[in-house]
Formats: C-alpha cells, structure tokens, sequence
C-alpha cells in the first residue's frame, strides 16, 4: 500500500514532482560539478607543486641575507680589441652564488639531517650565470681611465659606474639559472621530481665530474642535446641528461661540487632540501629546522601553495568561492522550492490525510508516507544531478582553457630579486630582471573529474534535500488534526 | 456503548469563544440508530467528531465501550478508531489516486492485515455494496453514489462497532440518497451495527429511531425510545469471526428499511427548514 500510494501520488503531482527533482538535481549537478572542478584544480595544483618542487622535498630552507652584507662584487670586464680602433668590445661570464641568499656550511646540513623527524636533508647551491657582451664607445682622453664597472648584482648589480666610458649597443645580456645538486642525498632536491626526457639524470658517479643535466626548455632554447658541451665561465661541462618538469626553474644542473668549485663557494649551500620521516611529521620537521636555523626562511609545500598565484590560482579561487557559494546558493534554494512545495502539497491534502487518520492511521505513518514522496523525489533528483554533474564536468574539461601557475622563486627558496638595489642606482635594473626571470610559470591542463566520493556527496544531498523537504511536509502533516478531514471542504 | 456527561467543547475564533457544545449529556446504546440534527454550526459535527474519537471535549467525558476517549493517548485513540469506528462522509473523501479497491483496503492498513487478506476483505465490502465490478476503477471515474458506496464499503471494512456518517446524502441527488440510506440502513438492520448519522435531511432523519436535535450546543430528543425492531440482530464480524450474511448473489446489498415502519419524530417542517 506504502508503494502503491506514494507511486500514484507522485504520478498524481508529477509535474511539481518533476520541477522539485529538477530543482534538486540543479543544485545536486552543481554541487558535483563544481566539487570536480575544485578537486581538479587542487590536483593541478599537487601537479604544479610537485613539478616546482619536488616529491621528495617537504622542506625548503635558506635564508635571506643581511641586507648591505653581500658588498659590491667586482664586475670584470675584458676590453677586446677589435678593427675599429674606437670601439672597444668587452665580455664578462661570471657565475654568481644565492643572490640575497645567505649561505649555509656542510656542517649545517648534517645538524638537521639528524633531527629527528628529519629523513634525509640535502644541500643545493642556486647560482646564476651573467654573460654581459658589448662595445665601449671610445672617449676621448679618457681611454682606459673608466675601469671596470662596479655595482651590485643582485646583491650587486652593473650599471653604477660613474667612471666609465658610456657603452653602447647592442649590449648583450644572458642569464641563466644552476643548480647544484648534491649527489650524496638521490631522493631529496631539485631532481628529485623531474621526469628525464633523454639520456639519464645524475648518479653518484658524477660527484666531480663536469657533467651538466638541462632543464628541457633551456636545452630547446640553446639548442643543446644530449652530448653536447655547455661551458660555464670558461669550464665545460658535457651534457648528460635533458629533464622536463622541476618547474623549470633551474635552467641548468650541475653537481653541487662542479657548482661551488664555479661560484668559488666550496662547502657552501644556499638552499637546504628536507624529508620528513612522514607526511604527518612535516610540521614537527619544520619545527626543528627553525630551531637550528631561527632565521631562515622555512618553507613547505603548504606555503608553496599560498604562492601559486595565475589562472590556475584565479580557477582555483573561482572553484572555491564563487563555485562553491553559488552550489550553496543553489542547493538551498532547491532545498527550500522542495520544502515549501512538500508543504504546500501537504496543505491541499489535509482533507486526504485527516480521512486517513479517522481510518485509524497514526501520524507516523502519514509523516512517513510524506517522507517517502520527497525522498523519491530527492533520490530522482540525486540520479539527474549525477548526470548534469559528469555532463558539467565533461564540459569544464572539454571549454576549459589551459591554466597557467606562477610562483615566486621566492618561495622556492631560490632568493633571487629583490636585492638589486645594493649596488648603487644602477643595480636597479638587473634585480628587477632577475625578480622577473625568477617567477616560475607552469601550464596545466585541468582534468576535473567525479569521483566515488562526489557521487556519494551527491546521493547524501538527495536524501538531504528529500530528508528536509519531506521533514518539513511531515511536519505539516503530523499537525493535522482527524477533525479536519470533516471540517475541510475544498 | 455510548454514555457522554458534561461535554463541552470550546473553539476559539479570533477573540471571540465559540461554545460548540454545551454541556452535552446523551448515551447511545449497542446498535441505536441516532440521527443528529440541527442548524449548520450548531455543533453536530462537533457531536460526531467526539463520538469517533476525531476530537477531544473541553470538559466533560465521552465514554465508549467503558474508556473516556477524553483521556486516551493519540495512539490509543488512532486504534480505537481503527478497530472500532467507520466513518461516511459528505464528500466521500476517497483517495484520489488509489482505485476503489485501495480506497477500501487504506482502512485495513492500519489494522495491521496481510496484503492479501487486506485484498480479500476489501474485494468482499465492494462486494457488499454493489461494487464488485468497479473495484478497478479510480473514484473521478465512479459516480457521486458509487463513490459513497466505495466510502461505505472503506467504513465497514473493518467491521466497526459504530458506523459514523456525516450528511452522507448530503451532496448526492435524491434517487442516490434514497439509494444509500436504504443501504446504511440495511446495513445497520443486518449487522447490529451503531450508526450515528448527522443529516439536514429530514427525510434521512426519519428513517432513524431517534433523532437528537441539537441547538445552540445543546442536545435534545426528539424520538425518545422509539427503536425501529430490526427482523434479527446480526453479530459483527470481529466479535465472532462470522462473515456477515450475503444475498444469493454473494453481496449483502441492503433493502431499504423493510418492516420498519415509518417513524414519525415530531419535527416540525419550519424546523427542518431551519437548517
């Protein structure tokens, strides 16, 4: 009879059946939808996150410099003597160590790789590569009195020589990005997560070798492969390996060695790598890290996040609020339409469910025959909602536009930028160019998809939104009085 | 089976208190016929509502079978309802959706009967009142008299102690109410039924053996022990498990009021023009 009744009655109001069902399956299909969308974007995210960070890596450490301490840096440059006897050309290729980045000893490195929630620690060298090439024009009388340029870079920088001659262009400037990578520590560091497009990534054997990996658009650019030979400030490093991921923000690895013998900074690591001994020990891990580093900057894949800014950053703050509030907004509205029409039906049946009641049914019963209509309607609600969310999900996967995510090598630990402007005026410029050249963008395709748990989300709304609604109509109909079945006349 | 002492029952409109009934003292015994008559909103349905249990008094005690229906738990009051009341009304009140055999077995649900018996018993009542070969049918497909046939058949499905009718000619024309009072009065004559009817129609109201004229409230007789003699008081089914008698056809399809003669309650015409 239960059946029997609740199918007629539906079949009787299928109109508002219908409207209630599609009401709940609108919010039920956003909701589902927008919750792919948001688990897509959360999963372009770890992609980003793993690719500039590494999957071994929980913590990166380093720590900034004092400011003024890095002192103008002497800024070789090599007069060349060319045809023109007024024209003069010059070149420098210098490798410069952590911009703004203060540097940590071996020693460092071993004290926090025996903390206890620590697993393995490495150490990184982050230097950068400037290749300046250009003429002087020739000035008369004063040949040879202008002197090298000084001025910071980074912590310096290159123009700010008020003695020398004016150049001229073309000037040249080319920079490109190192890092060191200790060898003695496989699992943790910058290659740690890249994927090895050819040949092969380091092994221990290349502890001192002059063997350089390339990130794969550094390579394209420059046109190098496997084999080939890239020289560094005169040294010459054959390239092994080309990688892709790791965020491209390293242009170039090299082992820490062959990178500290290049920067002159022996022992010495501007970036420290940590594993944690667990997922859930990272903060404890950080904890102690910053206990034997209290000013470093430590930072984890947590704080990375909070700096991906880009589209992907926009998608993931439109999947998080607007999404989720309009799905909220949504779902309510369909839950309310579904309650005051359960209401509503409930009041032109008071003459049906009196009679009921004078036939010696108890409230319960009737409250539940009202519960039951709703929850079909819930449930029906709940079957179109599922579809209308893959239906969403398939269209945000088929529209949607590739998605761009920028860090700030900063958070990286890379350091660079920022400090341009020790070395007088000039060092302005070539800081804010590093600062521009050490934001990192990745593209990632959003791959949104609904899962086992968004259905079960979806069937829980359904009984919800059934619950509420029939709740609500039960609730009216529990209140009507067997005397009203022969009062109401309608 | 019915002693009510005192009764009263006060409705609130607004600000203004409305005094149903007032002070009602009235007892109707195992197989009475009362017809219940007065002006509209006089109380009668106020009446009926207490008699089945469909409403509590504000003071006084309605006692039925030896239990204040006053004072019993919603629950009790839902069984004994169930058990013991069937209920006629004015404008049928079938269940849209459900065809007239689902409208009878709704009665049966309660009373807690297998689908099958439920089936069974609610084929036999259509059965009884005619409706055999209707039992399919949804109630916007029967006519206003067959409608009612199904509501009677829905009250005695459960072979109640007290058949309740409220105008139960009251929206019918006057070839179907003859019809259907000439089958609640078979019915009453044939299965020792109570039957309480509220009517505006005298000529209804004639065919009881008492008529309670109510005004203002209060309750009055009209037709003081003058019982209709029933040719032989039929047992309820439910009380010894006996079927009720059929006719050669298998139904119990009442004749009207046979040897009862008619009775005369002294109501006036002016007073049942009244109503």
């Amino acid at each position: 009879m239960f059946l029997t009744y609740l199918r007629r009655e539906l079949r009787r109001r299928r109109r508002q059946a219908i409207v209630v069902a599609l009401g709940l399956a609108l919010g039920i299909g956003l909701t589902v939808t927008v919750t792919a969308l948001s688990s897509g974007v959360q999963s372009a995210q770890q992609s980003v996150l793993h690719s500039l960070y590494g999957v071994g890596t929980d913590i990166s450490v380093t720590q900034q410099a004092d400011r003024g301490s890095g002192g103008p840096q002497r800024f070789d440059v090599q007069r060349q003597r060319g045809s023109d006897q007024n024209r003069k050309s010059f070149s420098t290729d210098r490798v410069t160590a952590g911009i703004g980045l203060q540097s940590f000893g071996a020693a460092t490195v071993a004290k926090i790789a025996k903390q206890p929630h620590v697993s393995a620690a490495a150490g990184g060298l982050s230097l950068t590569d400037v290749k300046v090439n250009g003429k002087f024009a020739q000035q008369q009388g004063q040949e040879g009195q202008g002197g090298p340029g000084r001025g910071g870079f980074g912590s310096g920088g290159s123009g700010g020589n008020p003695g020398a001659a004016p150049s001229q262009p073309p000037i040249n400037v080319d920079t490109f990005s190192i890092e060191g990578v200790d060898l003695s520590a496989p699992g943790v560091g910058p290659l740690s997560s890249v994927d090895v497009s050819t040949g092969r990534s380091f092994t221990a054997a290349d502890a001192k070798a002059k063997v350089a990996v390339l990130a794969s658009g550094f390579a394209k650019q420059r046109g190098l492969t496997k084999g080939k030979t890239l020289t560094i400030s005169g040294t010459k490093f054959t390239v092994v390996g080309v990688v892709s991921g790791g965020g491209q923000s390293t242009d170039v690895y090299l082992p820490l060695a062959a990178a500290q013998s290049l920067a002159d900074q022996a022992g010495k690591v501007t970036t420290i790598y940590v594993k944690a001994t667990s997922a859930s020990a990272v903060d404890a891990a950080r904890a102690e890290v910053k206990k034997v580093l209290p000013k470093a900057t430590v930072t984890s894949s947590a704080d990375l996040a909070g700096a991906v800014s880009g589209s992907l950053s926009g998608a993931a703050s439109l999947a998080g609020n607007l999404g989720r509030w309009l799905a909220v907004v949504v779902l309510v509205a369909a839950f309310v339409t579904a309650a005051l029409f359960t209401v509503s039906a409930v009041s032109r049946r008071v003459r049906e469910f009196g009679t009921l009641k004078a036939l010696g049914w108890r409230t319960r019963r009737i409250v539940g025959q009202v519960l039951g209509e709703a929850l079909v309607q819930g449930v029906l609600g709940g079957v179109i909602g599922i579809a209308l969310g893959f239906l969403g999900t398939y269209l945000v996967n088929r529209l949607a536009p590739a998605l761009t995510a920028t860090v700030a090598n900063g958070a990286t630990g890379g350091g660079a930028g920022g400090h341009g402007g020790t070395g007088g005026p000039g060092g302005g410029r070539f800081g804010g160019g590093f600062a521009r050249a050490a934001q990192h963008t990745v593209e990632v395709h959003l791959a949104a998809s609904v899962t086992i748990g968004m259905v079960v989300l979806a069937v829980a709304l359904a009984i919800a939104g059934g619950l509420i609604a029939g709740g609500f109509g039960g609730w009216r109909a529990a209140r009507l009085r067997p005397a009203d079945a022969l009062r109401r006349v309608d | 089976m019915y002693a009510l002492t005192g009764v009263t029952k006060r409705f609130t409109k607004g600000r203004k208190e409305v005094r149903a009934l007032d002070g009602v003292d009235l007892s109707i015994g195992d197989g009475d016929w009362l017809a219940i008559q007065g002006p509209t909103g006089h109380g009668k349905t106020t009446l009926l509502q207490l008699l089945g249990a469909l409403d509590r008094p504000t003071s006084g005690s309605v006692v039925f079978d030896g239990d204040d229906l006053a004072k019993l738990s919603e629950r009790r009051l839902a069984a004994v309802r169930a058990r013991s009341f069937g209920f006629v009304f004015q404008f049928f009140n079938l269940i849209p959706t459900l065809t007239a055999q689902e409208n009878v077995e709704t009665a049966l649900v309660p009373l807690k009967v297998s689908a099958k018996a439920r089936r069974e018993r609610a084929a036999t009542a259509l059965a009884d009142v005619g409706l055999a070969d209707r039992s399919g049918h949804l109630p916007a497909e029967l006519s206003g008299g067959q409608q009612q046939r199904v509501a009677i058949a829905r009250a005695l499905v459960t072979e109640p102690a007290v058949l309740l009718a409220d105008e139960p000619t009251g929206n019918l024309d006057e070839d179907t109410r003859d019809e259907i009072i000439g089958l609640l009065e078979g019915l009453w004559k044939d299965r020792g039924l109570t039957l309480i009817t509220v009517t505006h129609d005298s000529t209804v109201a004639r065919r009881a053996p008492r008529i309670a004229w109510i005004s203002k409230g209060r309750v009055s007789l009209r037709k003081d022990d003058r019982r209709v003699q029933r040719p032989r008081r039929a047992t309820r089914k439910g009380t010894d498990g006996e079927a009720p008698p059929k006719g050669d056809d298998g139904a119990t399809v009442p004749k009207s009021a046979g040897g009862a003669s008619p009775v005369t309650d002294g109501t006036t015409e002016e007073e049942t023009a009244a109503e």
